[in-house]
């Protein structure tokens, strides 16, 4: 019996729940799990302009669901990753790390229903007022991945800006894209809405500028951005439509420590509403 | 002419004992500038000059982050929570003492009726430093961590608007949460901070702990840029908002920014009328419009628009626009000549656009800043007067049939600090309320303030926010 011929993989993006090649045609080596080169998209700013297009869309409604509904589908998300695990620690190398990243997909999950809780409450103002604070999802968030830990990293990301209504356009981490792709098609049969993550591969140094001043984006994730001169050109371009900047840490992340709810409050609103008492 | 007349109730001002000359707050005593540039701070009521004031040099600056960093270094940061909570306390108790002192001071200074000065600026001031005194020693309860710490100095810029009530909401959160601050307050409106000051001396509150540096905007930028500050917190437009967060990128300063607004008003067509016109008009004249979350935009429903519009320039009618510190006053000065010219440039606009204008007949004084209450109908949301932020007594109205189309209508703006509903229909409060991209809601009423309350906006209006438990975190790590 001749050997099989194994059926290979096109890596693509992940835009508005589709998995399409990068508009500009373009591809760049990767490395596969069984150490062959690969070819993966190597996306453009044009790709990164659909993809906030489609983060914009899905937004009204992922925003709105209820946070009980967002929890449930964080939760299949990790059911799904849980079911490719083996598939995950081909492309890390990383039995813990990818087991970590589960967990810590669990963990955000459970925050939906909670943050709000945690975040928000009623105010005791000096009038006859009901006056209430709740936290709300800031909109579109543009994320660098980043590069240090392809899968840990990206979900210690990912879930936080996404459990609490946001959507976002992720920028994978360039060297280790695969696990990214593999996360979208996790992605894709979880009943996440279409768009409500978007996953772009190639250079984040040639896409983070647009996104960092594209208008039409929220906010800005920079925890991926390793080169200090780049993270500061781009949170200066954030500045034109005074997105909410997550400074990249200053020192390396221990991505197996609890990441307490900075990542989630960073992406969220406080709105303020003022009741009379009457009758 | 109508039926009965006012006679003039003026409020005196021999309270309020104001020097000629002014020098810089910095290290618990008052210091000339190291290179001795001033500017007037003029009433803008009767253009006549009030003080003499520094123009703060980088080098002042310098000093001032000096001595808030000795400060915090070595008495502010190390003080126990408690110690520092009865500083506060002692300051808003001297606030409420001199509270008389303090308005006739803001409403000479800014050109706010002394009404508004009285009954609202100052009871919320005192009312704030109250409310944080009491988290300073319980900032481990506040949900950032066991143990919060400070950031260190804080550069502080405020607006002329509401400006102790700014002061109040900067130093009053920084302070209890351990930090020192130098405080740039606004070019036109600086002598409240420094009759502060003096209150900080008379508290006993340790030289260093709070800063003032009066000047202008190249003084705000040496603060804001200098490399001494570990936190910038910026009230004001949202171009100059841009520009610190411009500055700050590639730093370690922490920032937050409280920016402009446009906010729509929304009538329904079951709204209660007199109540709802009372809102609007508080919405909009309330200390000239000079307000960030002013409801500039009105949004009222078709079906009930003539009557509305109507009743509300009945009630336009009977403001009474003049001297500030008359008791009977609604309107007051508007603050500088800079901004007159801006609302009258703005207003002009409205008009070339093709916007109907209408203001009640008015006598306006001879001196000083004034702009009669205005209102533009006809207004689409392209017009200019629809989307950029005023800043003065001018009122755009605009239209809508459906609640979508008022949401739709009400979040198309960049800006997203405030916004208004009318209606007695409770859910369809609820509703909209959820669907509005806005930091506060006020729903049948509209300018209500708390210091439990947090403020701040989405988009940009600016990021943070100040005021109650929220209010904390732009102050810790």
């Amino acid at each position: 019996m001749p050997e099989r011929l194994a059926v290979r993989k096109t890596y693509k993006l992940f835009i508005g729940g589709a998995f399409p090649r990068s508009e500009s045609g373009r591809s760049y080596p990767v490395s596969s799990p069984s150490g062959e080169t690969v070819n993966a998209s190597l996306a453009s700013r044009k790709d990164a302009r659909d993809a906030v297009r489609a983060a914009r869309s899905a937004f009204p409604k992922w925003a709105g669901a209820t946070a009980y509904n967002r929890g449930q589908i964080l939760y299949r998300i990790a059911e799904m990753i849980e079911g490719r695990r083996e598939q995950f620690i081909a492309e890390t190398r990383d039995a813990a790390g990818v087991d970590a990243a589960i967990d810590r997909w669990v963990w955000y999950a459970g925050w939906a229903d909670k943050i709000a809780q945690v975040h928000g409450g009623a105010n005791p103002v000096a009038g006859p007022y009901f006056n209430l604070s709740a936290p709300e999802p800031t909109g579109v968030v543009a994320v660098v991945a980043p590069p240090d830990s392809p899968l840990l990293g990206l979900v210690s990301v990912v879930a936080p800006a996404i459990v609490t209504g946001n959507t976002v356009v992720v920028l994978a981490a360039e060297d280790h894209p695969l696990p990214a792709i593999t996360l979208a098609e996790v992605l894709a049969t979880s009943d996440l809405p279409a768009g409500v993550v978007n996953i772009l591969t190639g250079r984040p140094a040639e896409t983070a500028p647009w996104l960092a001043a594209h208008m039409d984006v929220n906010g800005l994730d920079l925890t991926g951005a390793t080169d200090p001169e780049l993270a500061t050109a781009w949170e200066r371009d954030a500045a034109e439509n005074l997105k909410r900047v997550l400074r990249p840490s200053p020192d390396a992340i221990d991505w197996s420590a609890d990441p307490g709810t900075g990542r989630m409050t960073t992406f969220l609103e406080t709105k303020t509403v003022w009741h009379p008492k009457g009758v | 002419m109508s039926f009965f007349e006012y006679a003039p109730a003026p409020e005196s001002r021999s309270i309020v004992d104001i020097r000629s000359s002014y020098g810089l707050f910095i290290d618990g005593s008052f210091v000339d500038s190291v290179d001795g540039k001033t500017f007037k701070s003029v009433n803008p009521a009767t253009e006549e000059q009030l003080a003499e004031v520094v123009e703060g040099s980088p080098a002042d600056v310098d000093a001032a982050v000096a001595a808030a960093r000795r400060a915090f270094d070595t008495v502010w940061g190390p003080m126990s929570g408690a110690d520092r909570s009865k500083y506060l306390f002692r300051i808003a108790r001297l606030i409420q003492e001199r509270s008389r002192e303090l308005a006739v001071l803001e409403s000479l200074d800014n050109g706010k009726p002394i009404r508004e000065a009285r009954d609202v600026d100052l009871p919320l001031v005192a009312a704030h430093f109250f409310y944080y005194a009491g988290w300073a020693d319980k900032l481990s309860h506040a949900g950032f961590g066991s143990d919060p710490r400070p950031l260190g100095v804080a550069a502080q810029v405020i607006p002329w608007n509401f400006p102790l009530l700014m002061l109040a909401w900067k130093i009053a959160p920084a302070l209890a949460c351990g930090n020192t601050v130098v405080l740039k307050p606004a070019e036109t409106t600086p002598l409240t901070a420094l009759l502060f000051a003096e209150i900080c001396q008379q508290a006993d509150l340790p030289p260093g702990v709070v800063n003032i540096v009066t000047g202008a905007g190249e003084t705000g930028r040496a603060l804001v840029e200098h490399p001494g500050v570990d936190k910038v917190a910026f009230t004001g437009s949202t171009e100059v908002g841009r520009a610190i967060a411009r500055s700050v990128a590639g730093t370690r300063k922490r920032l937050t920014l409280e920016l402009g607004g446009k906010a729509a008003n929304i009538v329904f067509d079951d709204a209660p009328i007199d109540q709802a016109v009372e809102g609007i008009v508080n919405g909009i004249f309330f200390n000239q419009g000079h307000v960030c979350c002013a409801g500039s935009r009105l949004l009222v429903q078709e079906s009930v628009q003539d009557s509305f519009l109507d009743a509300l320039k009945r009630r336009m009618s009977l403001l009474r626009v003049g001297d500030p510190l008359d008791k009977n006053t609604d309107v007051g000065a508007i603050n500088s000549a800079a901004q007159l010219a801006r609302i009258r440039e703005l207003s002009a606009v409205g008009e070339e656009e093709g916007a109907s204008r209408w203001s009640p007949a008015c006598e306006l004084p001879d001196r000083g800043f004034w702009f009669a209450p205005t209102l533009f109908t006809g207004v689409s949301q392209a017009h200019r007067i629809a989307r950029e932020e005023i800043f003065g007594p001018v009122l755009s109205v605009l239209t809508f049939r459906t609640p979508d189309e008022a949401v739709e209508k009400a979040n198309n703006t960049p800006y997203g600090l405030s916004a208004g509903i009318w209606t007695e229909k409770g859910s369809r409060i609820l509703a909209v309320a959820d669907r509005l991209r806005a930091g506060v809601v006020w729903a049948n009423t509209f300018n209500k303030f708390d210091p439990t309350s947090p403020f701040g906006g989405y988009k940009e209006s600016g990021y943070g926010r100040e005021g109650g438990r929220h209010g904390l975190e732009a102050y810790l790590a």
